[in-house]
C-alpha cells in the first residue's frame, strides 16, 4: 500500500476547525446508534428496572438483585450449559478441521476433488433449511441408533461438520513449505507426526481465525439448540432468556442481566482476538 | 453475529478452489507427488474421516430424508406413506405459505439493501488509520458479535409500545409517534427489518473497509486534481473499485435473508396476526409444532431450490463479469 492516506470521503484527514466538529458528530451519532442500546442492556442489568419503559442510556442506581434473581432462576445452569457446549463443540470443530485440511491440502490422491466437493457441499446446506429432517436424524442416528434429542451432545456433534473452518484450514495449510515436511519424511517421519509436529505448529494464525469465529457462531447457536432441548435441564443460555420473559414473575431487569451474561463470553473474546476475526470476515467474503 | 453468518460467507471464495484441486495433480508436480507420497492410501482418508462422517450425518442424510419425506405423509409409529408431490401441492396452494414467501422476499431485500447502504456510508466515514478511529469502528461492529437471541430481547424491550417506551421516547423527541412496533401488523415488519439493519450493517461496514484498503489511492488524488467533488469521486473511483465487494456481499446477504428464522421467532413469532410469519417460521410450526413433517419437509425442499438457484444465478453473472 502507498504512503497516501487520502479516504473517499477525505473526512478524516479533515484538519479544520468545522471538520473536526462535523467528525466529532458523526462519531458520537455512530456510537449512539450501534453501542447505544448495548449500553443500555447494561444500564438495565444494573439497574432498578422493573417495566419495560424504564430501559434507558443513564443509569438509574446500581444494583446486583437482578443477578440474584437471574441465579436463583438457574441462569448458572444455563450459563454452564452454554460453555460446557461451546467448549467441546469448539474443540469437535476444530480438530476435524485440522485433520480434514491437512488432507485436502498436502496430499494428492484418488477421490480428493470427491471430497473436496463434499465438503463444499455442506456449506449449501445450514441448519436453518435442514432443522426437520436434522431433528428426526437427531431423534435416531442411523445405523448406531442413538438418541441425541434432550442431550448436550445433540447440539454438539453437528458443530463438527462446518466447512467453513475446513476450507479456511486447508487455504492456509496449503501455504507451508514443502521442503519442511519433506526433511521430516527423510527423517523418517510418519504423517501424523508430521501434521501434528510440523504443519499444526505453523497455522497458529488460521487456528486463531476459526477459532474465534467458532466461538461466536456456537454462542449464537439458536436454531440447534432448540431442535435439541426439551426441557431447561438442557438449555443454553440463550434459549433460556425467551422462557425467563415469559415468565410473569420476572422483571426486565432480570432479563436484561441474563442477557448481559449471554453476550459477554463472545463481546470478551472479539475485543481480544479482533485481528483474528477480522481476517476470519475478510477470507470468508473477499478472496475471488 | 449469527456468526453463522459466517458459513456462507465461505460461499463465493470457495468459487475456484475446486479447479485449483483439480489442476495440483496434474503435470509436472507428478514427479513430486510420488516423492512425498509418504503413508498408504487410506492415510489421507483416515484424516478426512471424521468430517465425511459429521457432514454425512448431520448434512447429507437429512437432506436425503428432507427428499424423501416431501414425497410421504410421516406418521410416527404407523410407517411412513407415499404421497407423491401432495405435500408440495399443499404448500404451494396454501395462502400461509405464499404469504410466508412474500414476507420473506420483503424481508431480505429490505435488510439486504438497508444493510450494505448503512454499512457503506459508515465505511466511508470511518475510512482511516486513526487509533480513535479503530475504537469507534469496534464499538460500531459489537451488534454482530451480540448473540441474536440477546438483540432480540433488547431490541423487544426497546421496542414497547406504550408512548414511554425507550425507542418511543425518542421518536416523540421527534415529534413523531407513538409506534406499535412489532405490536402492530403495520409496522412489525419494518421494525424486524430494523432491527436487523442494525445486526447487519457493522458486518457489511467492516467487509467494506477491507474492500477500501484495496482502491487505488492515487486514483483520489487524481480526481481531486481534476476538480471532482467528493461525491464524484465516490461515484466513479471508490464504487467501481468495490464492485466485486458489493456482489459478494449482496449474495451473502440474501441467501442469509431467505433463511431468516432466530429473529422473527423471538421478536413475534410470526406474529401480529400473521403479519411477519415467514417460510422458516411456517416451516418450523409446520414441522415440530404440528407434527406435519412431510409438508414442512416440502417447504424446505422448496426454500432450498431458491437458496440453490439464488447461489448459481449470482454465480453465473459473476463468472460472465469477470470475463
Amino acid at each position: 500500500m502507498s504512503e497516501s492516506t487520502e479516504t473517499a470521503l477525505g473526512l478524516t484527514e479533515s484538519r479544520s476547525i468545522g471538520g473536526r466538529i462535523l467528525k466529532a458528530v458523526v462519531y458520537l451519532l455512530v456510537l449512539t446508534m450501534f453501542a447505544g442500546p448495548l449500553l443500555a442492556l447494561l444500564v438495565g442489568a444494573f439497574g432498578d428496572i422493573k417495566d419495560p419503559t424504564q430501559l434507558s442510556i443513564v443509569p438509574s442506581g446500581f444494583t446486583l438483585e437482578n443477578f440474584d434473581i437471574a441465579f436463583d432462576q438457574g441462569v448458572l445452569k444455563y450459563l454452564l450449559n452454554s460453555f460446557f457446549v461451546v467448549g467441546f463443540g469448539l474443540l469437535l470443530q476444530v480438530s476435524v478441521s485440522v485433520l480434514a485440511g491437512y488432507a485436502l491440502a498436502r496430499k494428492v490422491f484418488p477421490g480428493m476433488t470427491l471430497a473436496f466437493v463434499a465438503i463444499l457441499a455442506t456449506l449449501m446446506l445450514p441448519e436453518e433449511i435442514l432443522a426437520i429432517p436434522l431433528s428426526v436424524v437427531l431423534a435416531d442416528l442411523p445405523v448406531v441408533h442413538f438418541n441425541l434429542i434432550g442431550t448436550l451432545a445433540g447440539m454438539i456433534v453437528p458443530l463438527g461438520a462446518w466447512g467453513f473452518s475446513i476450507l479456511v484450514m486447508t487455504e492456509f495449510m496449503k501455504d507451508v513449505p514443502r521442503e519442511l515436511e519433506e526433511a521430516a519424511r527423510i527423517d523418517g517421519a510418519g504423517d501424523f507426526r508430521i501434521f501434528a509436529q510440523i504443519i499444526l505448529p505453523m497455522c497458529k494464525p488460521a487456528l486463531g481465525v476459526i477459532g474465534v469465529f467458532g466461538f461466536t457462531m456456537i454462542w449464537d447457536q439458536y436454531l440447534l439448540p432448540l431442535l435439541v432441548a426439551t426441557d431447561s435441564s438442557s438449555y443454553t443460555l440463550p434459549l433460556a432468556l425467551r422462557t425467563l420473559r415469559i415468565d410473569p414473575a420476572v422483571t426486565p431487569g432480570v432479563v436484561m442481566a441474563a442477557s448481559l451474561l449471554a453476550l459477554l463470553p463472545s463481546v470478551i473474546v472479539f475485543l481480544f482476538f479482533q485481528r483474528s476475526f477480522v481476517s476470519g470476515l475478510s477470507s470468508g467474503a473477499l478472496k475471488g | 453475529m449469527s456468526l453463522d453468518q459466517a458459513d456462507p460467507a465461505a460461499l463465493p471464495a470457495t468459487g475456484p478452489a475446486p479447479r485449483k484441486v483439480g489442476r495440483r495433480g496434474g503435470g509436472a508436480a507428478d514427479r513430486r507427488v510420488r516423492g512425498r507420497r509418504g503413508g498408504r492410501w487410506w492415510t489421507p482418508w483416515l484424516f478426512l474421516a471424521p468430517a465425511l462422517i459429521l457432514s454425512l450425518y448431520f448434512k447429507f442424510i437429512p437432506m436425503v430424508n428432507a427428499v424423501t419425506m416431501s414425497f410421504q405423509e410421516v406418521q410416527p409409529y404407523l410407517g411412513n406413506r407415499w404421497v407423491g408431490t401432495d405435500n408440495y401441492s399443499t404448500v404451494l396452494q396454501s395462502h400461509g405459505f405464499r404469504e410466508a414467501v412474500w414476507h420473506t422476499i420483503v424481508l431480505a431485500v429490505g435488510q439486504t439493501f438497508g444493510a450494505m447502504a448503512l454499512g457503506f456510508a459508515l465505511a466511508l466515514l470511518m475510512e482511516g488509520q486513526s487509533r480513535r478511529l479503530g475504537f469507534v469502528r469496534s464499538a460500531a461492529f459489537l451488534p454482530v458479535v451480540v448473540p441474536m437471541a440477546v438483540v432480540a430481547e433488547l431490541w423487544r424491550i426497546m421496542y414497547h409500545p406504550t408512548g414511554d417506551g425507550m425507542l418511543n421516547s425518542i421518536l416523540a423527541l421527534a415529534g413523531m409517534g407513538p409506534s406499535g412496533f412489532i405490536n402492530d401488523p403495520d409496522t412489525s415488519m419494518a421494525s424486524i427489518m430494523v432491527t436487523g439493519i442494525w445486526r447487519g450493517a457493522p458486518y457489511d461496514m467492516m467487509i467494506f473497509l477491507a474492500g477500501l484498503t484495496s482502491v487505488d489511492r492515487g486514483l483520489y488524488e487524481a480526481a481531486r486534481v481534476d476538480g471532482a467533488s467528493r461525491w464524484q469521486r465516490v461515484r466513479h473511483v471508490t464504487v467501481p473499485g468495490l464492485r466485486s465487494v458489493f456482489s459478494i456481499l449482496f449474495i451473502l446477504a440474501a441467501i442469509r435473508g431467505l433463511r431468516v428464522f432466530t429473529e422473527v421467532f423471538l421478536l413475534t413469532n410470526g406474529g401480529p396476526n400473521g403479519s411477519t410469519e415467514v417460510v422458516m417460521t411456517l416451516i418450523y410450526k409446520l414441522g415440530l409444532e404440528q407434527n406435519r413433517l412431510g409438508v414442512g419437509a416440502a417447504g424446505a425442499v422448496l426454500l432450498f431450490a431458491a437458496t440453490l438457484i439464488l447461489t448459481i444465478i449470482v454465480q453465473l453473472l459473476r463468472r460472465r463479469e469477470s470475463k
